[in-house]
């Protein structure tokens, strides 16, 4: 037993902090009717992420958590909420019979394999692992192991860009 | 006195809430006698000498009015608003080196933390709009939301060519590479710096909706845009949050171009400078506002996407040939 006031006790108390954090998150935004709500919600399960990276040592990558999903995506997400229907009584569609149950099943299903998976795997070693997580690592392997991937990811969001603006454009005239 | 790691940095994050809380307070004063000079008035004199007790007086009265939840507003939402758009402030100033010593934390990427924080302030200001249930809020948010993501662009890449000159995200050490004067501070690194700091002060500027962009509590339009239904400290939270903001920016600019906590002739480097400098533009914030009349969304958003964002990618483009290409040509190493 770790008493709690030692540098491993805070650690773990932190760490369940941030879990509580993540999963709160994401019962809220689940089971929220309004949909503003939810996307606090899943927001703050993100901010939950971003807190495991950083407990995990990789502070870059808790920042781009931050900058990517809470910055871009949830905005994103409440700004296209905002512009469809500014009502109040935004309701989510209704509940079904099945729906729980099946949702319960393919959960449960899912963790089991999931759980099982972790069970049996032969994990390296913690020494192992390839870099530190640094900015520098990420640069580097960005451009060298990953720099393909890296391409293809940069035209997809050109593909993106040239759509929305496309999409953006059908429906002006030249007047 | 030395403190251990976690006390330490409750007793920063506790200075930095009494900074902000103060500045916030002081700045409106600040903003009300040069709007009042301005306009060949003298603004607050009555509470106090020069009118320096107004802020706490305005302070009380906030505090002891009533926090207001109107009908038909989203309870939840409508309280956390608020603390969406401060907390965030508050976080970013932890990695804020007020002098080299004088920083809560030194994060190796603290410029990326910043704007990884500053992103989360447009989630406050449109959950506040969008739980107001107010048409006025509704619009304004939707209008600080396309100014936010716009304005987020140019300074993004205004501050991926200024990692590229520094080669690091850490702020002290920004700071520290341009000791000794003027000369060595980044605007004067070369030609294309004090256009690169001009782009960066026009998007902190729109990003903290301030004159001329503050089109989302455009007054005469909108009532007070996204805090229109906030009353007592709900309202102040959000002004304190925005003061916050402005501080931040100006604190930015000044660390990565105009030589942070760095003396001007090279000696007697300290907080005292940091804080100089950061006052010094934040009154040249408030110049702007009360010089120049609000712009209309076309013209911001046309100002973004066709003037800031072109020459910010060709002022990064020619950083990059300068840095790699140059070198190459003289054949210099």
């Amino acid at each position: 037993m770790i008493s709690l006031f030692t540098a491993e006790g805070l650690a773990g108390l932190v760490f369940l902090f941030i879990v509580a954090v993540t999963i709160g998150g994401a019962l809220i935004a689940v089971n929220s009717i309004r949909l503003p709500r939810a996307i606090t919600g899943l927001a703050i399960s993100f901010v939950g992420v971003a807190g495991l990276y950083y407990f995990l040592n990789s502070p870059f990558v808790a920042v781009m958590e931050m900058l990517i999903y809470v910055g871009a995506v949830c905005v994103t997400i409440v700004f296209a909420i905002m512009l469809a229907d500014p009502g109040d009584e935004q309701r989510v569609g209704r509940r079904s019979a099945i729906g729980a149950p099946v949702a319960f099943g393919v959960g449960a299903l899912l963790f089991w394999g999931l759980a099982l998976l972790g069970i049996n795997t032969m994990w390296p070693a913690a020494a192992a692992r390839v870099s530190d997580g640094s900015v520098k690592d990420i640069g580097h392997s960005l451009v060298t192991t990953y720099g393909m991937v890296f391409e293809l990811i940069s035209l997809v969001l050109l593909l993106a860009i040239i759509g929305s603006l496309v999409l953006a454009r059908a429906g002006r005239s030249k007047s | 006195m030395i403190l251990s790691e976690p006390w330490r940095l409750l007793v920063f994050v506790a200075g930095i809430i009494a900074f902000i809380a103060l500045n916030a307070a002081y700045l409106v004063w600040l903003e009300r006698k040069v709007a009042g000079h301005i306009q060949r008035r003298i603004g607050p004199k009555e509470v106090g000498p020069f009118g320096l007790l107004q802020p706490l007086a305005d302070g009380i009265k906030l505090m002891s009015k009533q926090l207001l939840v109107p009908k038909g507003v989203d309870p939840l939402l409508f309280k956390v608003a608020p603390l969406l758009v401060l907390v965030p402030a508050v976080m970013s100033f932890v990695t804020i080196p007020f002098s080299e010593k004088l920083v809560a934390r030194n994060i190796d990427i603290g410029l990326l933390m910043i704007f990884a924080f500053a992103s989360v302030n447009v989630m406050g200001l449109l959950l506040g709009g969008w739980g107001s249930n107010n048409k006025y809020a509704v619009i304004s948010a939707a209008r600080a939301v396309s100014q936010n993501v716009a304005y987020e662009i140019p300074m993004l890449i205004t501050v991926v060519t200024m990692i590229m000159l520094t080669h690091t995200m850490n702020l002290n050490e920004i700071v520290i590479q341009q000791a000794g004067g003027v000369w060595n501070w980044h605007i004067f690194a070369n030609p294309l710096m004090p256009i690169a700091f001009l782009i960066f002060f026009i998007c902190s500027l729109a990003e903290t909706n301030r004159a001329p962009f503050d089109l989302g509590e455009a007054e005469s339009e909108l009532i007070a845009g996204f805090h229109t239904e906030y009353s007592g400290m709900g309202f102040g939270v959000f002004f304190m949050g925005e003061y916050a903001n402005i501080i931040i920016g100006c604190g930015l600019a000044t660390i990565l171009f105009l030589g942070g906590w760095q003396c001007p002739f090279g000696i007697l480097p300290g907080w005292w400078w940091f804080l100089a400098k950061v006052y010094f533009l934040i009154f040249c914030v408030m110049w702007i506002r009360w010089t120049y009349p609000r712009t209309t969304l076309w013209g911001l958003l046309n100002l973004s996407w066709k003037i800031l964002i072109p020459f910010s990618l060709l002022i990064l483009l020619l950083t990059g040939a300068m840095i790699k290409v140059w070198p190459l040509i003289t054949g210099a190493s």
